[in-house]
């Protein structure tokens, strides 16, 4: 399996904290990876630093070869790179099923190409997307309506609407109903495997990870502190300690 | 039952539109400024409603296509309906080329520091428009005198400006139904998200900002004209009035709907024009006095404070 | 404009004169951004009626003077004024709009800026107001450079408001109240800070500010109702310049834009020095953003 993303050195600073200290890693075409950590040990940072929103004061990031390390986040979104909110981020006065029409990968698209209605295939894939997260009923509700859990999902939704080569995921499960966790790992993985998208995931629940990812990554203070698949990095004493804040 | 639909309001106001004035002459000057408060209402709610983009400083545009007129219509010696069509594109011209230029630089200003940068600009406008002699300094312009027969200008601005009112709630509705209008909500509910999903954020802020100056640019000119003299500060770019009006009115109506503009214009013009002459040179006060009790208690406006009313009665 | 560039650069004196005014002036600038960035700070609110409180100060010095009063009892009077003012501005509207969005407290500012500017206009006239200090002026190089007094005063006041304030926000026990409610307002009021308090007295304490401001402002220079604008728009760049927490900044750039400002009026002429104070403003933003463009963030 070839590279789709790698992470060279990576560093940022804020004033005098450093969030993220020569961090590498290496995402692979298709797979499942998965990043986990403490609080604070600079995950958010780093996906911050993909996907162009924090400036990179050290190190390069290359997406299919060619560094990306300099672009804002619309031309990044645009190669296929994608991220979602911990927080989640929703157009909240917009209904679901606009939320996912100018999700759409065509509404990246120049100026002249949007001045037309919604094409009745997007209609179409966004009403299948909805469906797939569960949503379909929702679609003519105000985005801002959602509960948490339902923002999470129709931000997920949203993601796949726009087709990404690669979409990160920032703690899919969390503020989810424990009873829909299984559910919701069903559909990564089948957006993995019959969508195509490789998945990056910051996840705390180990149970989901664990369960989720083919390999792991951990930082610890903004460095890498191990990698490998997750029975690796389960049987690796630093994870445990620098959890338990023994590091 | 049937359902009112757009259409019907439409019909009905193009009725009144064409109508009215030959009903009613003598309000025909309170009617054309009716239609340039339409004006007013839809090109900011395009910005400040869909958009999230707040902006003071709307005026601006309209003082360049007041400006663009006059001077088009004093220096190129042509007639006097040649001169004004002429003196129109220029100021529309002149005014999307201000849109594209004031927008690159202006438009990735996010919130308040760019609703208190357009105010700015609007402000700095007037003032050099004031100190320029090219263009009369703080005297003003004068413009050409209407040619036609006596109770015929008041018509012709009339209709003009009632076909430009109508002209842009048509492009701006067809606009809001297409993708761009999708993509101006998304920035106005979250822009950093808008980014994130790759849409071409800047060509369509400045874009709408364009098209916002465009029709206000052309209002602009056929006001000075029907006005027949713009004063920098107090026509032209008139913040302390028109500037505030146009915000407003749109959140009077209810900002980011439909009918809200037009409906927040009605209500603003018809209550200005009934009671304001009994204030007595303290409209000013109450214009003041009106902004904070609107804002404060009445922020969603009518057609937001229409659609919780059926909302609560729906459940 | 050229002419008056060269005969600026040829007679250091008089770029002395005019630069030194600036300066002395800028030193109202920095006392009315004080406020504006405790407001900022504090409630989280851009206060567009901030000039015309200053305003209002320099008129309620102005009339007392009228009544008898000599004209430096009109400080402590006018601070004291406004400082009521702002709480009732506060307790009448602004406590309304705190926790709303950015955009609603804008706006409801700035319809009381408005409301007062015609207020104003409609008790006091339009006419142009000075009030004589009575305290003379320093003559400096053979009288080239004349600097009154009550510049001088406005000056040390403006240094020495910026020092109180330091200590007041550091030791003082409402101080650091202030504090906490602006680092973090839900866990202030866990804590037992009233923070509604807090926001009422700082809004007042801006009131005083502001209002010793328009008291200088008057006296070593001129007010009519419609200057306040300016006022709020100066403010507003100098905190954007310095930053919502220096209060060292906000002196250093309240003094430099008083003497870029009185460099541009006597470069540009004075009818354009309103149109340089907006003009420079925009260009301001448009830098800032542009420079945090070129390392790929946002700002908000």
């Amino acid at each position: 399996m070839s590279a789709l993303l790698e992470v060279r050195d990576v560093t940022r600073r804020f004033g005098g904290v450093v969030a993220n200290k020569d961090v590498s890693l290496t995402v692979r075409q298709g797979e499942i990876a998965g990043l986990i950590g403490p609080n604070g040990s600079g995950k958010t940072t780093l996906f911050g630093c993909i996907t162009g929103t924090h400036a990179v004061d050290g190190g390069d990031i290359l997406f299919e070869g060619r560094s990306i390390a300099h672009l804002r986040p619309a031309p990044i979104a645009r190669l296929g790179l994608l991220r979602t909110w911990q927080q989640t981020r929703v157009y909240g006065e917009m209904t679901c099923a606009e939320n996912m029409a100018i999700s759409a990968r065509e509404a990246q698209g120049g100026l002249l190409s949007l001045l037309g209605s919604v094409p009745a295939s997007t209609r179409t894939r966004a009403g299948d997307l909805l469906a797939f997260v569960g949503l379909h009923e929702k679609r003519a509700d105000k985005a801002g309506s959602l509960s948490f859990g339902q923002q999470k999902l129709l931000e997920f939704a949203m993601a796949l609407m726009n087709e990404p080569k690669l979409l990160l995921l920032d703690e899919p499960t969390a503020g989810i109903n424990p009873t829909l966790i299984n559910g919701l790992i069903d559909r990564l993985r089948r957006a993995n495997a019959e969508l195509g998208v490789t998945l990056l995931v910051i996840e705390h629940n180990m149970r989901v990870i664990m369960n989720l990812a083919h390999r792991i990554t951990c930082l610890a203070h903004g460095e890498v502190l191990a990698e490998g698949s997750p029975d690796e990095v389960r049987a690796d004493a630093r994870v445990l300690d620098a959890y338990l804040g023994v590091a | 039952m049937s359902r009112i639909t757009d259409w019907h309001i439409m019909g009905a106001l193009a009725l009144a539109g064409i109508a009215g004035p030959l009903l009613l002459p003598g309000l025909a000057t309170q009617i054309a400024f009716l239609w340039l408060m339409v004006v007013f209402a839809l090109t900011w709610d395009m910005l400040g409603g869909r958009m999230g983009y707040n902006s003071f400083g709307n005026i601006v545009f309209f003082g360049i296509g007041c400006y663009a007129a006059a001077v088009v219509q004093r220096d190129a010696g042509l007639p006097y309906f040649e001169g004004l069509a002429l003196g129109l594109l220029v100021g529309a011209a002149a005014a999307v080329l201000a849109a594209i230029v004031f927008g690159a630089a202006m438009l990735g200003i996010r919130g308040h520091y760019f609703a208190i940068g357009t105010l700015g600009l609007g402000i700095a406008a007037g003032e050099i428009a004031a100190g320029w002699d090219y263009v009369g300094a703080g005297s003003g312009m004068a413009l050409p005198l209407y040619p036609g027969e006596l109770g015929s200008r008041e018509l012709f601005f009339c209709y003009s400006l009632f076909a430009l009112a109508a002209l842009c709630f048509l492009v701006f509705r067809w606009l809001y139904g297409t993708r761009f209008g999708l993509a101006l909500n998304a920035i106005r509910d979250d822009h950093d998200k808008a980014d994130a999903m790759g849409l071409r954020t800047t060509p369509i802020k400045i874009f709408a900002w364009s098209l916002s100056a465009f029709f206000l640019a052309l209002s602009g000119g056929l006001a000075a004209n029907m006005i027949g003299f713009i004063d920098p500060r107090d026509v032209a770019f008139a913040g302390a009035t028109f500037g505030v009006w146009m915000v407003l009115m749109a959140i009077l109506g209810g900002k980011g709907t439909l009918w809200g503009p037009v409906l927040g214009a009605f209500v603003f013009h018809i209550t200005q024009e009934l009671f304001w002459t009994y204030l007595l040179g303290w409209q000013r006060v109450a214009l003041g006095l009106l902004i904070v009790v609107i804002v404060v208690f009445f922020p969603q406006g009518i057609m937001g404070w229409w659609a919780a009313r059926r909302a609560r009665a729906v459940s | 404009m050229l002419d008056n560039l060269s005969l600026f650069v040829q007679y250091p004196p008089l770029a002395a004169d005019v630069i030194l005014n600036g300066l002395l002036i800028g030193s109202i600038f920095a006392l009315a951004a004080y406020g504006m960035a405790l407001v900022w700070g504090v409630l989280n609110i851009v206060n567009v009626v901030q000039g015309e409180l200053v305003v209002l100060g320099g008129y309620v010095t102005f009339l007392a003077v009228q009544a008898g009063l000599p004209p430096l009892l009109g400080l402590p009077l006018s601070a004291a004024v406004m400082f009521c003012l702002g709480w009732l501005i506060y307790r009448a509207v602004i406590f309304r709009v705190v926790d709303k969005d950015i955009f609603i407290s804008i706006l409801a500012t700035f319809g009381l800026s408005i409301l007062f500017q015609q207020l104003a206009n409609a008790l006091f006239g339009s006419d142009v107001r000075t009030v004589d200090a009575g305290l003379g002026s320093l003559h400096l190089l053979d009288g080239t450079v004349t600097l009154s007094h009550v510049k001088l005063l406005a000056f040390v006041l403006a240094l020495g408001a910026g020092g109180a304030l330091w200590l007041f926000l550091r030791h003082a026990r409402l101080g650091q109240a202030i504090r906490a409610t602006a680092q973090n307002p839900r866990a202030a009021r866990i804590l037992g800070i009233d923070t509604n308090r807090v926001y009422a007295m700082t809004y007042a304490l801006n009131g005083a500010l502001c209002g010793a401001a328009g008291s200088l402002a008057v006296m070593a220079w001129t007010i009519h109702p419609y200057v306040g604008l300016p006022y709020t728009v100066r403010s507003f760049m100098v905190v954007v310049v310095a930053g919502v927490g220096n209060v060292a900044g906000v002196v250093a750039a309240g003094l430099g834009l008083g003497a870029l400002e009185n460099v541009a009026g006597f470069v540009f002429g004075v009818e354009f020095q309103i149109a340089f104070v907006f003009a420079l403003m925009v260009v301001i933003l448009v830098w800032r953003n542009a420079m945090a463009a070129r390392k790929r963030s946002y700002l908000e």
